[in-house]
């Protein structure tokens, strides 16, 4: 239908946008500035599910993770005050040991990816991917996947009840 | 600059693996516990792109019908969803008890 436009732009814009989001998620006094920064790197992994076909998986992200569970993650900053927080020590004592570990992580990371380069080749792809995506991910969701759905389903519900139980001030 | 110019999978690879590196050093080393439920969202979302980078390249071998990914991204993303709810519960609870939000002062089990 129609050709892809600008692929590298558009994947290097949204890539530096969630990377610089993440970056001060991580860093940020504020918890605020925190949430906003993740709100902003969600939004980017949204358009990056677009360029990649999944128009159903970016509006589920819009809708369920920036727009209900950050929400939820600004409603629980507002409630715990804050104020007194900002003044202390932003990282804790192992900070060090964590850089380490994060450092080996990422250099397993780099390993896997230079010697395991060739592994995905690039094929042609299949036109009209766009079209029919949420009906697709329906007959799968409802068909080979129905007992996963069923068992997310009592997983929110056990979730709610607990969420409930653990706020209470008297149980 | 002809690898760097033309997006494969290996590019989304990489920034996934990046996004989950950033994620544990948040969640390693920040006091702040809301700041780590944050990270920890983070590294959710850096498999959720794993796992639709690799559903868009399995549609090439499979044909246009096979979505497994993006299937297991939207569980993903309801398990995260639960996950930050009951993380967020303990979290109120704890400062209900505490009167502070710092993993430092978790330390009732140390010995």
């Amino acid at each position: 239908m129609n050709p892809p436009v600008a692929t590298p732009f558009f994947f290097y814009l949204l890539a530096g946008t969630m990377l610089i989001g993440g970056i001060l998620v991580i860093t940020r006094r504020n918890a605020v500035h925190s949430a906003l920064a993740l709100i902003a790197a969600l939004l980017a992994q949204a358009g990056l599910y677009l360029m990649l076909y999944a128009p159903f998986v970016a509006g589920v992200q819009i809708i369920l993770y920036a727009g209900g569970i950050m929400v939820l993650f600004l409603f629980v900053i507002m409630l715990v005050n804050l104020e007194r927080v900002q003044k202390e020590r932003q990282f804790n004592k192992q900070w060090l040991v964590g850089i380490a570990a994060a450092g080996a992580l990422g250099g397993l990371f780099i390993t896997i990816y230079t010697k395991g380069k060739g592994i995905f080749p690039d094929r042609a792809m299949p036109s009209g991917l766009e079209a029919e995506n949420t009906q697709k991910i329906s007959v799968l969701l409802y068909g080979q996947y129905m007992f996963a759905f069923e068992i997310a389903s009592l997983l929110l519900l056990v979730a709610i009840i607990g969420a409930v139980v653990m706020a209470k001030k008297r149980i | 600059m002809e690898a760097l110019l033309h997006i494969s999978t290996l590019h989304y690879m990489v920034l996934s693996a990046a996004l989950f590196l950033l994620g544990v050093i948040g969640v390693l080393t920040r006091r702040n516990v809301v700041i780590v439920l944050m990270s920890i969202e983070l590294i959710l979302n850096a498999v959720n792109l794993n796992l639709v980078a690799f559903s868009h390249y399995w549609q090439s071998i499979q044909g246009p019908n096979a979505l497994h990914g993006q299937v297991f991204a939207i569980f993903v993303i309801t398990d995260a969803a639960a996950e930050a709810a009951v993380g967020l519960g303990i979290l109120i609870a704890f400062f209900r008890n505490k009167e502070t939000i710092n993993v430092d002062e978790v330390n009732l089990l140390k010995w």
